[in-house]
């Protein structure tokens, strides 16, 4: 069985804080990580790896310093690492992104995609099912367990908004899975030795499958009008008293308020 | 592309066991304000079996016609047979906008509808306005909810955004309102229907009430530390007539269900009065609640972000305020 | 050298900064309350090799540097001291002077299961009479026949004594003849006439499982005497030398653990309306500490780098120990000052970190011992 996984390298956003006076991002300082719903999804490829013996790819669109989560994905102890970056490739919106990678793995062999659910960058859940609709697969999004009869079909469990469903689904196909589904295992010591000892194979837009037209900027039908910071509300009094205080002063409010 | 051709603003209206989502109604709510603007009609999408009573509920809320796709295979939702049905209509009625929920739901099936009819697609809006030329402005949080912005799509159609939850309002509804509803007939092509299959469909939320159609919430963080401190904000919500909602580091500990989870990974609320309780305000929580009409913070640490949201911020330890609160509003209640 | 880190070494520092801080971390404190030898926290370090890291993969080990093996040290001891000197014991006390001083077929024997975690290391020199002066040792190993010793005597404070499978101890073949009598032993559990005795109750690093070694009438078969006869002092000085890396790490990560605690707390509490980071007293502490800290993390990365590179380490690691411990010592007992009241309890990690300090500047050679190997050299 072969498995690609799609994973992105993002900048951890919970360490992202904001200048209170200009409101603006202070982007100094903030690592970059493997976007967690991706290394989900890599522990379940892993998984299966494990139980039967798959073949893992990681692929990853991006700047050339996304070769450090590949380098963390290889040392996790996956088999191959495709650093999938060009200047052809930028400004892509989702579509266009989807585009690339979908161009990427129509030049590989899979029996099974692995995307995270979304990256915490964008938060946009689209990039997922986008490749799987380019590659006329089936999908199942939102997966919190996965199994497989090692044959050719998938057992899944999806989070749905009420529950979840447990579905079968028959290979080729893409999930997208959650982080908090699975634990991700930690890089071990061989592969971290041999992480940088090893090859990632560094892709151009030349060696995948797509046409010029549907890629980076050109093939994005989105684009950005404008960013702004979020316009913030005054803060309201903020109060250091005791709590018997502070409780009449909470009181206070609720009757001003009609709530109580 | 000739996006000429493409007019009217069509909301995907999504039904679970027969019960139309308030997402949806919202979306109408929100269809008919644009659509008024720019004077054309707003078509709701209605998909699944036995569901063509649905339509003059939407009809009420907004909608000038009602495209009805009712059929065996739309039963429970599944990727593939609701987008064929769905970019069926976009392909044969073209339509300028198309609004979706950002649910589970949603957020699976628009990305596949926007690459097979390659459109763009627009993730989590919280606010759509129609700019000078006619076009869609959706504008969402971007970079974690740090900063936000304003997406175009140009040169396709139909421009399609998902919006989250509780984000826009829905309008009174209007039993008077009159509009066409049409039964649609979806051509299904079965064979890739079938590559994926439903083995079980479980309903295991245990959640009594939908957090974000709540007028007073009492909400837990880190802070609250552990079931039994969040014991003490029950007992508040309970005699404020609210309910418990909490942030995502709640939900993670396991101590409160995922559907109580407030943020850019839970709901959006806009309650009346939204107590804060040892949350300390992380960009991603602040996204979901910032919104609501009054915020009272307690946390320890004064410099908690939380406090730059709040209308009354009390640096303090929760766990004698609360339960000191919830007593004193219990007194003032008998009388 | 190189100030840096390699990427290596970055990505290796990324997982186990990850690995304490989830996996350690929480059991840190009660590990120390309920005296209690992590063997679950092992099991998860052997699975992903931090149990072998400086040994050669033909032996099973991962190959890595004995960098990595300082830094491992050094993270999981930020968290939990107790965890950090298991790791020690283990790599710098069993593994090594296996690897340096064994024979092909013991280090095939041995260094797989030990490097793969499926077995833990001890090393036993210390004596209720033989610490500092370690050629005092009583315990001997009189060959009896041809194939076999018979080993007579105790060692003390023996570190993973309870949990280990293999020891490195020492013995006195020939008593006339001092240090050069010394004789190195490899003993596996189980052995007849080897047991292990009472448990110490310590101030510190309660969860290391430090006990007695007895050997009475203890038969070892002659194969596995360590290196050759009368050579058992220079493998134990030999193994000191890198255990004080080892040390000099735990002390670092103890230091770096109080550091992060003190600046978290001083910028929440407050006092006199102010959180005290904004005292003038803090800041001045905070600034000289964190120096130190960052100095004793330079001495500890050159031993290291220098014992990777085949360059002579000892005076290094002698440096490295003596200031990294007393480094922790001090950075503890100020966080615990800056803390007040709350770091005199066990509320917070500074005070049992205060305690886990103070063995760092006794054991593998106390802060004299250190002085002693390097004014040694100066004098030379």
């Amino acid at each position: 069985m072969n498995i690609i996984v799609c994973i992105k390298q993002v900048p951890d956003t919970t360490e992202v804080k904001i200048n209170p006076q200009t409101g603006t991002l202070i982007r100094e300082g903030v690592p970059s990580i493997m976007n967690p719903d991706d290394k989900g999804g890599l522990e379940f490829a892993l998984q299966l790896k494990d139980k039967f013996n798959a073949h893992v790819t990681v692929i990853t669109m991006g700047l050339p310093q996304a070769d450090a989560i590949l380098r963390e994905a290889l040392a996790m102890g996956v088999d191959r690492a495709i650093l999938l970056t060009d200047r052809k490739l930028g400004g892509a919106d989702t579509l266009a992104t989807s585009n690339a990678i979908a161009g990427a793995l129509r030049t590989l062999e899979y029996d099974l995609v692995v995307a995270g659910r979304q990256a915490i960058d964008g938060d946009t859940a689209q990039v997922g099912p986008q490749i799987a609709e380019h590659l006329d697969i089936p999908q199942v999004s939102y997966l919190e367990d996965i199994d497989f009869d090692g044959n050719k079909t998938f057992t899944l469990r999806k989070q749905t908004d009420d529950g979840y469903q447990v579905l079968q689904m028959d290979a080729p196909c893409l999930v997208t899975v959650l982080a908090s589904a699975v634990k991700p295992r930690y890089m071990n010591m061989r592969g971290i030795v041999e992480a940088y000892q090893r090859e990632v194979e560094v892709w151009g837009a030349d060696r995948i499958d797509v046409a010029e037209d549907k890629i980076g900027k050109a093939g994005s039908p989105t684009s950005v009008m404008k960013a702004f910071p979020k316009s913030l509300k005054p803060a309201g009094a903020t109060f250091e008293v005791s709590a018997e205080e502070a409780v009449d002063i909470i009181v206070e409010k609720l009757k001003e308020r009609h709530i109580i | 592309m000739d996006i000429s051709q493409y007019k009217d603003i069509y909301v995907f209206v999504e039904q679970r066991d027969g019960a139309v989502q308030s997402v949806g109604l919202e979306l109408l709510g929100k269809a008919r304000e644009l659509a008024d603007r720019v004077g054309e009609k707003v078509v709701a999408l209605i998909l699944g079996k036995g569901i063509s009573d649905k339509a003059q509920e939407l009809i009420a809320a907004g909608a000038d016609k009602v495209l009805v796709v009712d059929n065996e295979y739309l039963k429970s939702y599944l990727t593939e047979p609701y987008t064929q049905a769905v970019s069926q209509i976009i392909l044969e009625q073209k339509p300028a906008i198309l609004l979706l929920g950002a649910t589970i739901i949603g957020r699976d099936l628009a990305p596949r509808l926007s690459a097979r009819t390659n459109t763009g697609l627009t993730a989590d809006c919280t606010q759509l306005e129609i700019g000078e030329s006619g076009e869609l402005l959706m504008t969402r949080p971007a970079f974690g909810g740090n900063l936000m912005a304003t997406i175009l799509c140009k040169n396709h159609r139909p421009q399609m955004s998902t919006v989250r939850p509780g984000v826009m309002q829905r309008i009174a509804p209007d039993v008077s309102r009159k509009g066409e509803i049409v039964n649609y007939n979806v051509n299904f092509d079965k064979a890739k229907i079938n590559r994926v299959r439903i083995v079980e469909e479980v309903k295991e939320c245990k959640c009594v009430a939908d957090i974000s159609e709540s007028k007073i919430l009492v909400a837990g963080g880190r802070g609250v530390g552990n079931a039994e401190g969040f014991n003490k904000l029950r007992a508040l919500a309970q005699t404020l007539g609210g309910e418990i909602a909490a942030s995502r580091a709640m939900v993670d500990a396991g101590i409160i269900e995922h559907c109580s989870q407030v943020g850019q990974t839970g709901k959006t609320v806009r309650p009346e009065l939204y107590i804060a309780c040892g949350i300390s305000g992380a960009i991603q929580h602040l996204a979901g609640m910032e919104e609501s009409e009054y915020i009272i913070a307690i946390n320890r640490d004064k410099y908690a972000p939380i406090f730059s949201v709040a209308d009354i911020g009390i640096v303090g330890d929760v766990h004698k305020i609360v339960p000191l609160l919830n007593e004193k509003i219990k007194n003032i209640k008998k009388f | 050298m190189d100030f840096g880190l390699s990427k290596t070494e970055e990505l290796f520092l990324q997982m186990i900064r990850e690995f304490a801080e989830k996996e350690v971390k929480p059991l840190a404190a009660e590990v120390d309350e309920d005296e209690r030898f992590p063997l679950e926290t092992v099991e998860k370090m052997a699975k992903i090799g931090l149990m072998g890291i400086p040994i050669p993969a033909k032996y099973g080990g991962v190959g890595g540097t004995n960098q990595m093996y300082g830094m491992a040290v050094e993270e999981l001891s930020r968290v939990c001291g107790t965890t950090g000197v298991i790791l020690s014991a283990h790599t710098s006390l069993c593994c090594a002077p296996i690897l340096e001083s064994g024979t092909e077929e013991q280090k095939m024997k041995y260094l797989p299961k030990l490097a793969s975690g499926e077995w833990i290391g001890a090393f036993g020199l210390t004596e209720p009479n033989a610490g500092t002066d370690a050629a005092m040792q009583q315990t001997t190993a009189v060959l009896d026949g041809g194939d076999h010793y018979i080993i007579n005597g105790s060692k003390i404070f023996i570190t993973n004594a309870i949990y280990a499978h293999v020891y490195v101890i020492f013995a006195m073949t020939d008593k006339s003849l001092g240090n050069k009598g010394i004789t190195a032993f490899i003993i596996e559990k189980g052995t007849p006439g080897f047991s292990i005795g009472k448990k110490e109750k310590k101030m510190g690093i309660r969860g290391s499982a430090t006990t007695e070694l007895i050997f009475e009438d203890c038969r070892v078969p002659k194969e596995n005497m360590l290196g050759q006869i009368g050579k058992g002092f220079g493998i134990a000085m030999k193994t000191l030398d890198g255990g004080r890396i080892g040390i000099a790490a735990q002390a670092l990560g103890i230091a770096q653990g109080a550091m992060d605690e003190t600046i978290r707390y001083t910028k929440e509490r407050k006092q006199f309306g102010r959180s005290i980071s904004q005292f003038q007293n803090t800041q001045f502490q905070l600034a000289e500490l964190e120096t130190k800290v960052q100095a004793a993390r330079m001495l500890v990365r050159s031993a290291s780098y220098k014992k990777d590179n085949g360059i002579p380490y000892s005076v290094d690691a002698a440096m490295a120990k003596l200031f990294g411990a007393e480094t922790a010592m001090e950075v503890t007992t100020k966080a615990v000052q800056l803390h007040g009241g709350y770091g005199y309890t066990r509320e917070y990690p500074v005070e049992r970190m205060m305690r886990d300090a103070k063995i760092t500047e006794i054991y593998e050679g106390t802060s004299e011992v250190q002085k002693m190997v390097i004014a040694a050299k100066l004098l030379k």
